[in-house]
């Protein structure tokens, strides 16, 4: 599934989708960014709620295929804006991670 | 490629933590263009991102080498920070000195060390405390 058929299908609020095309391999849930750099695989959506710049490096280096930002935290302007410009798919939910992994395993 | 060897050197701004991880950004651009495998490319960026943020957190920034050569990717991280006092100690997943205004910001989890050995197929670290320290990294490609 895309992530752009992920945002259809859950009703997540697109930020930014720079990249809708980008294949979901699944999940990974965290916010200890150096645990998600040893941990996350290739392609894997990063739900979080870490709203730091150094998000996107770690979702650029791995090849995330979106960062999804829980219990509708305040995101930056320039988070999304640097998201833009790195071509990385920025989402939002308004539920809290364990509910948002939860609708996520509904539908991938 | 030959017998060539490629060089880069970046400076890594001490200062600017939110801007760390251009070097390994710039790196993965650099793999990109000689042709290497997403794996690779992969485990070079992780790796050298993770030194980075050490030295931005732990050393007041530092120098990124980066050599590529025929068989391996070699990456020198060199900083004249506080030095590592228990180099064992560092490397167990979950230690970490990082002070607390790290920790808001998602590091500080004691993972940057063991994830820079887990992506590498060898690292070496050299470390004085009080002078600074030196990490050699390959990754054989």
């Amino acid at each position: 599934m895309t992530v752009r058929e992920l945002v259809d299908r859950t009703g997540l609020t697109v930020l930014v989708l720079p990249d809708g095309d980008h294949e979901v391999s699944g999940v990974y849930a965290g916010d200890l960014l150096s645990w998600v750099m040893g941990r996350a695989k290739e392609s894997q959506a990063f739900v979080t709620i870490m709203t730091n710049i150094n998000v996107l490096a770690v979702t650029a280096l791995l090849d995330l295929s979106c960062v999804i930002i829980c219990e509708d935290a305040e995101v930056p302007p320039e988070l999304i804006r640097s998201a833009e410009e790195k071509g990385i798919n920025l989402l939002r939910s308004d539920a809290p991670e364990y509910e948002t992994c939860v609708r996520l395993s509904s539908v991938l | 490629m030959g017998n060539e060897s490629l060089y880069y050197r970046f400076d890594v701004d001490g200062e600017n933590f939110t801007s760390a991880g251009e070097a390994s950004v710039q790196t993965k651009r650099i793999l990109r263009r000689v042709g290497f495998s997403p794996d690779i490319i992969k485990r070079v960026s992780i790796a050298m991102y993770e030194g980075e943020i050490n030295m931005v957190i732990h050393a007041c920034g530092g120098v990124v080498e980066l050599f590529i050569e025929e068989d391996k990717i070699k990456i020198i991280l060199t900083d004249h920070g506080p030095g590592i006092e228990n180099i064992d100690l560092a490397m167990q997943e979950g230690y970490s000195t990082a002070p607390d205004n790290i920790r808001s910001l998602g590091f500080g989890a004691g993972m940057g060390l063991p994830n820079m050995k887990r992506y590498t197929d060898s690292m070496e670290i050299e470390s004085k405390v009080g002078e600074g320290t030196k990490i050699t990294m390959t990754v054989n490609v």
